[in-house]
């Protein structure tokens, strides 16, 4: 095992034992919390991948701006704040779907590879240079398409949640 | 580096993911699942891009994420008004549209 794998390993457990702790919470705002832990240990393991821009990018809209605005959710739909105890459903048709198509997942993922050692000592940095580089290069047109989307999210946000909205048409 | 440490980690992290969609029943917490999925196929997609080579993976896992965060900002404002409307916040209460 090289440094990578045994960093990559470190993370990797840090992340999933902050999803578990995600999913079996009793604490509403605790499970948000933990969402942070899990997408920042994440954003560890791009920057193992040499995936610079992206980890930093992580950081900013996951753990900066989507936790905080689940947090703002949790507050404004008066959820208690202690433990609740009618948070969950039945847990094993549940278990058993989701478990059952992880594994396949896994199962396929692994027989692509098979443990093959990949060689990786030249791969280009993604740093902010080239990842823009290539956006405004090859990728034009999705970046554009993609700020066309943002906006109609936007607005969209705006009119489903003001309720005067929408009603003096009719 | 073998890359099946990662593809291990993407494919558990998106089963806990997909067990806590199924499980639980408060819709934000539901929505912080999703987000757990949309990141383990984020790291498929840089995985992928470190074995190739290129940066493609990469840039397709920075267009995920812009889509998640408008996802969420919509998703939030539906729960939002589910809330103001039946003042619960549970996906078990929202069932107009089952049959």
């Amino acid at each position: 095992m090289t440094v990578t794998d045994v960093l990559v390993c470190a993370l990797g457990a840090v992340s999933l034992g902050a999803a578990l702790r995600v999913v079996t919470s009793k604490h509403l705002v605790r499970a948000g919390l933990w969402l942070v832990v899990a997408l920042g240990s994440l954003a560890g393991v791009y920057l193992v991948l040499t995936a610079e821009l992206l980890a930093w990018v992580q950081v900013l809209i996951y753990v900066g701006a989507v936790v905080v605005l689940m947090l703002f959710a949790v507050m404004l739909t008066r959820a208690p704040i202690g433990p609740s105890d009618d948070l969950d459903r039945a847990k094993v048709p549940g278990v058993l779907i989701g478990g059952g198509a992880g594994l396949g997942l896994a199962a396929v993922l692994v027989d692509a590879y098979r443990w093959r050692e990949v060689g990786l000592s030249d791969v280009e940095p993604g740093d902010a240079g080239a990842m823009g580089r290539e956006v405004f290069t090859s990728w034009v047109l999705p970046f554009e398409l993609l700020s066309v989307l943002l906006l109609a999210a936007l607005i969209g946000a705006i009119v489903v949640s003001r309720p005067d909205v929408g009603q003096r048409s009719r | 580096m073998t890359p099946d440490y990662y593809l291990i980690l993407a494919a558990v992290l998106f089963t806990i993911g997909a067990v806590g969609v199924l499980v639980r029943r408060n819709a934000i917490v539901v929505f912080m699942c999703v987000e757990l999925m949309l990141n383990a196929a984020n790291l498929t997609l840089v995985t992928f891009a470190r074995i190739n080579g290129s940066l493609d993976g990469q840039i397709m896992a920075f267009f995920v994420m812009v889509v998640a965060a408008a996802e969420v900002v919509i998703g939030l404002a539906i729960i939002m008004s589910i809330f103001r409307s039946r003042r619960s916040a549970s996906v078990d209460d929202a069932n107009l549209l089952k049959y």
